[in-house]
């Protein structure tokens, strides 16, 4: 704690002299990786970026949701993709608990829904309508449910409150967790095999997206105060009769004293930007071309040389 | 025995009544009532806070900490070129096949010679390279750490007796709590990275070595010590000379454990920053990709074998002797060859990139081919699986959770005590009353029951399995050896390779955490059925058989009641396995402990996970009691050795 604030005023000192001076410390920073491609990648394009302008960078792989306590005690410098929906919360748990900072959001909007790969559409015509979905409950069904139509959510940690909706909009499905996206991943590989009806949580932009062709579930529309408002809605008794936001943030993150130990790495993480596409295209080559993430971001800093330059100046 | 029965029926009859008058129960009867039921977390957390802010232990852990990163630093630099001194690295990978078949060839021969060879060009064929020396860079620092560390401390707790008392019941926790639990204040007291991995490893390994060095010190026989204190040896070359010496074999086994336990943490330890195989393996698998996560699978295991027969060869090494006047380069030749060897390999290095390491883009695969099987496979036995799952769902899984979180608390605490008194009378009870009472105190109660449930299924299940396979396996020597194996190789196997083709077959739901948690609880029970039939004297068979008993006879009524304590202490591991297999079910879906583990990992609350953590403990420990006493009554029945336990 002590080190950390001799730091900080001695950086607030090199501050005041003049920021423009400012150079970055030789330590290594420490970006986190998690166990999705997209992040993998473009965690590697950032710390490709950050070498090119005089940085040393090093990668340690974390937990996605426990990195932000990491970040809080700066044994992670930085990381690159905060989902407002599944990290939000842990998120915005350690802004308040202070020690990590917002460093802004990408052009890239996530969305995060209830989603049906497209060979559900042939038993059930109605989709991606949800009241359709209601109605082909029976389809869904498994062992453990009964009579009612599974739906898959994803970890409970990630605090969907998919059970609530089920319940506000009168749904005839039973919620079952998943333990991991791993786990969602494999059941979306079996029903594929022949062809067996699923509706699962899933988010784009990911690799799902160029193996399983498939269709978010179309809810009533989010609306302000769904959460927290049970008298809007369809259902004027219960909070959460909407769907999720279409357009979730995705945000970078750092440790606080990141600004002052690396300026010039700093200000250019706060220029990096991704789109949607960008994000998918990284994903690809890992989960469908088969590339190693290092090559991955190499070849896309490689090709994507227009968009990246601009960040380091 | 039967002084037990009367108290254990008393016992089983009060379970009984509190169940069937479980409408009529007080809700006090039914669940833990509040006043029962206290904030343990809370308090972890607060002396956690306390420790972390007021006390400093931070600083204190953390310097401790930097002095394994400077080691890690140096062996990361060596293996994989991590930008730290001595700035020497990465060295080829020609180099260490070398090395290690140089090693393995003065401490064995040619045959691990070469096995130790081609698991470092199998490595550098597939590709795997870094992430290989990423994860041996770690384990190759933190087993010596855990041995050195081990074999102090064991030495300690076998001179002072005190000591040893106090260090027992830690050692017991720390040997049946699920790694998740230590996992996360590790991640707040030494922070995340390679010496986060291999600080949680050592932790891991660390209570085997303890328990077998003392183990080994004591059995050190009367005569032998006499023999050293008549030669005059002092207390220094006493314990150097003569009990260490002595002991050897059990310090021995020791190694082994801290080896294999090391290889066990691969995978885990990636979740708080560990770099290597375990995450590349996560993160394949996070893709579906089962044959690149099989492929790494068979590279960890290929280093465990590696590791294990090369420590165990250097330590059953005799010491050669030369005639007086040998040459210094004969003494030394295997030192002399591999000097040659390795500027033969220096030298290729620099001749082709080809020689100081594969790319990726350029390695081998079996990857598609284990692809196809599998998809096949999965195709094949759909239909199977799709009955099987629905039938153990209807049938099984779902009746039995629900029954078993119907019962009243008090049923369950009654009947544990039952079973206690049944295997040791009232203290016995008292114990198993002591470590499910604590259970009921944590909170959560009906998840505990979803864990037992689980563990109850798979080691049932596991044993129908296990037993006749162990019993066919006994029949002959080959075969055993075969069956063993098999056993180790399973066991070696890293765990998460199993949940995606068990969610494929059967899908998120209790049927495949079962099917995960089985592949582990049945090694332990085929090993031990395999060891103890094979253990059977033999006089005693071949009396049997002149006695004219047939072989269903002489299995039923000699083999299996002779071997039933080493089965026992089989019984009990795969209690254990299966205890921590369930927790890491949590990655498929769960609604037990493992799920608020899993939950208290990612929110790094670290009270909440040591609760949860000793919850699993509690259980492992109160099963390990009622095996152990009910094994030691058989065991002085029969009037046999007791079995020898694995640490």
């Amino acid at each position: 704690m002590i080190h950390r604030s001799l730091l900080l005023s001695g950086a607030t000192l090199l501050g005041l002299v003049s920021a423009a001076y400012a150079q970055d410390s030789t330590d290594p920073m420490t970006i986190g990786l998690h166990d999705w491609s997209s992040q993998i990648v473009d965690s590697r394009v950032v710390g490709d970026i950050l070498e090119s302008v005089g940085d040393k960078v090093e990668y340690v792989t974390t937990d996605s949701q426990a990195v932000y306590e990491s970040i809080r005690l700066g044994d992670v410098t930085l990381e690159t993709e905060v989902w407002e929906a599944t990290f939000g919360a842990a998120f915005t748990a350690a802004l308040a608990k202070g020690g990590i900072v917002d460093v802004g959001t990408m052009d890239a909007v996530t969305r995060e829904e209830w989603w049906f790969p497209e060979w559900d559409k042939e038993v059930c015509p109605g989709l991606p309508d949800w009241k359709a979905l209601n109605d082909c409950a029976k389809l869904f069904a498994t062992p453990e449910t009964g009579e009612k139509g599974r739906y898959l959510g994803g970890p409970v940690d990630w605090q969907m409150h998919d059970g609530d909706r089920i319940d506000a909009l009168g749904m005839n499905f039973t919620l079952v967790n998943a333990g991991s996206a791993a786990a969602l991943w494999a059941e979306i590989a079996a029903a594929s095999k022949d062809k067996r009806p699923i509706v699962v949580f899933n988010w784009t932009p990911n690799f799902i997206d160029a193996v399983y062709p498939g269709e978010f579930i179309e809810f009533p529309a989010h609306f302000d105060g769904c959460e927290d408002k049970p008298e809007l809605g369809v259902n004027p008794k219960a909070a959460f009769d909407c769907g999720f936001p279409g357009n979730g943030y995705l945000k970078k993150a750092a440790w606080d004293g990141m600004e002052a130990k690396w300026p010039k790495a700093y200000a250019v993480l706060q220029k990096v930007n991704f789109t949607n596409a960008q994000l998918a295209d990284m994903a690809k080559m890992v989960d469908v071309d088969g590339m190693e993430p290092e090559d991955a971001a190499k070849k896309w800093l490689a090709d994507n040389e227009a968009v990246w330059k601009p960040w380091t100046e | 025995m039967t002084s037990h029965r009367t108290g254990a029926l008393a016992l089983l009859a009060l379970a009984l009544i509190l169940a069937l008058t479980r409408n009529a129960l007080p809700a006090g009867l039914m669940r833990p009532p509040e006043w029962l039921v206290w904030p343990f977390a809370d308090w972890l957390n607060a002396a956690f806070a306390f420790c972390q802010n007021d006390l400093g232990l931070m600083a204190v852990t953390r310097f401790a900490a930097a002095g394994i990163a400077a080691l890690l630093d140096v062996t990361g630099n060596l293996f994989y070129g991590k930008a730290r001194w001595p700035n020497l690295g990465p060295l080829p990978w020609t180099t260490f096949a070398i090395t290690a078949g140089a090693l393995a060839y003065r401490v064995a021969g040619w045959r691990l010679a070469l096995f130790a060879a081609g698991t470092f060009v199998w490595i550098a064929l597939m590709g795997q390279w870094e992430w290989a020396m990423q994860t041996l860079s770690v384990i190759l620092i933190a087993a010596p750490v855990t041995f050195v560390t081990g074999l102090g401390l064991g030495i300690v707790a076998w001179r002072f007796a005190l000591f040893e008392r106090v260090l027992n019941p830690f050692l017991n926790i720390a040997q049946s709590l699920p790694q998740f639990a230590y996992m996360i204040p590790v991640v707040v007291f030494v922070g995340v990275g390679p010496k986060a991995g291999a600080i949680t490893t050592i932790v891991f390994a660390l209570p085997p070595m303890i328990r077998m060095t003392v183990l080994g010190l004591k059995k050190v026989p009367e005569n032998v010590v006499e023999s050293g204190l008549m030669s005059g040896a002092n207390r220094w070359q006493m314990l150097t000379r003569v009990r260490l010496p002595t002991a050897r074999n059990d310090v021995l086994v020791g190694v082994n454990q801290v080896i294999m336990q090391c290889l066990a943490m691969v995978v885990l330890t990636s979740f708080i920053g560990m770099p290597g195989l375990g995450q590349k393996l996560l993160q394949l698998m996070q893709s579906l990709k089962i044959g690149l996560s099989f492929e790494i699978g068979v590279t960890i295991v290929l280093i465990a074998v590696t590791l294990d027969r090369i420590s165990r060869a250097w330590a059953e090494m005799a010491p050669k002797h030369f005639a007086k006047g040998t040459p210094w380069h004969q003494r030394h030749r295997v030192l002399v060859i591999w000097a040659i060897l390795m500027g033969v390999a220096f030298a290729l290095a620099h001749l082709s990139p080809w020689f100081s390491q594969i790319e990726r883009s350029d390695a081998f695969s079996v990857a598609k081919p284990i692809d196809a099987a599998v998809d096949i496979l999965i195709r094949l036995i759909d239909p199977v699986s799709q009955a099987l799952r629905w039938f153990l769902i209807t049938w099984v899984l779902i009746p039995f959770r629900d029954g078993l979180l119907w019962l009243p608390f008090t049923t369950v605490l009654a009947l544990v005590m039952a079973l206690g008194y049944a295997a040791g009378g009232a203290r016995s009870a008292l114990v198993c009353l002591g470590f499910f009472g604590m259970i009921a105190m944590t909170g959560w109660w009906d998840r505990a029951m979803i864990t037992v449930y689980t563990v109850i299924v798979s080691v049932v299940l596991a044993a129908l399995m296990g037993f006749p396979l162990g019993i066919w396996g006994a029949r002959a020597q080959g075969r055993a050896a075969r069956v063993l194996l098999v056993c180790d190789t399973l066991q070696t196997f890293p765990s998460f390779i199993y949940l995606i083709p068990v969610i494929m077959l059967f899908g998120v739901n209790d049927v495949a955490v079962v099917g995960a948690v089985i592949l582990f609880a049945a090694v332990p029970l085929v090993r031990y059925t395999i060891e103890g039939l094979r253990g059977v004297a033999p006089e005693l068979i071949e009396a049997a058989s002149m006695s004219g008993a047939d072989r269903s006879q002489l299995l039923w009524k000699v083999q299996l009641p002779m071997a039933l304590p080493t089965i026992l202490v089989g019984v009990n591991q795969s209690v254990m396995f299966s205890l921590f297999m369930v927790i890491i079910a949590a990655f498929i879906g769960t609604q037990d402990l493992g799920q608020e583990m899993q939950r208290a990992l990612s929110t790094t609350d670290v009270g909440k996970g040591l609760v949860l953590g000793l919850a699993v403990a509690f259980m492992g420990l109160m099963v390990d009691h009622l095996v152990t006493t009910w094994s030691a009554a058989r065991t002085q029945a029969l009037g046999l050795e007791p079995p020898k336990r694995a640490a």
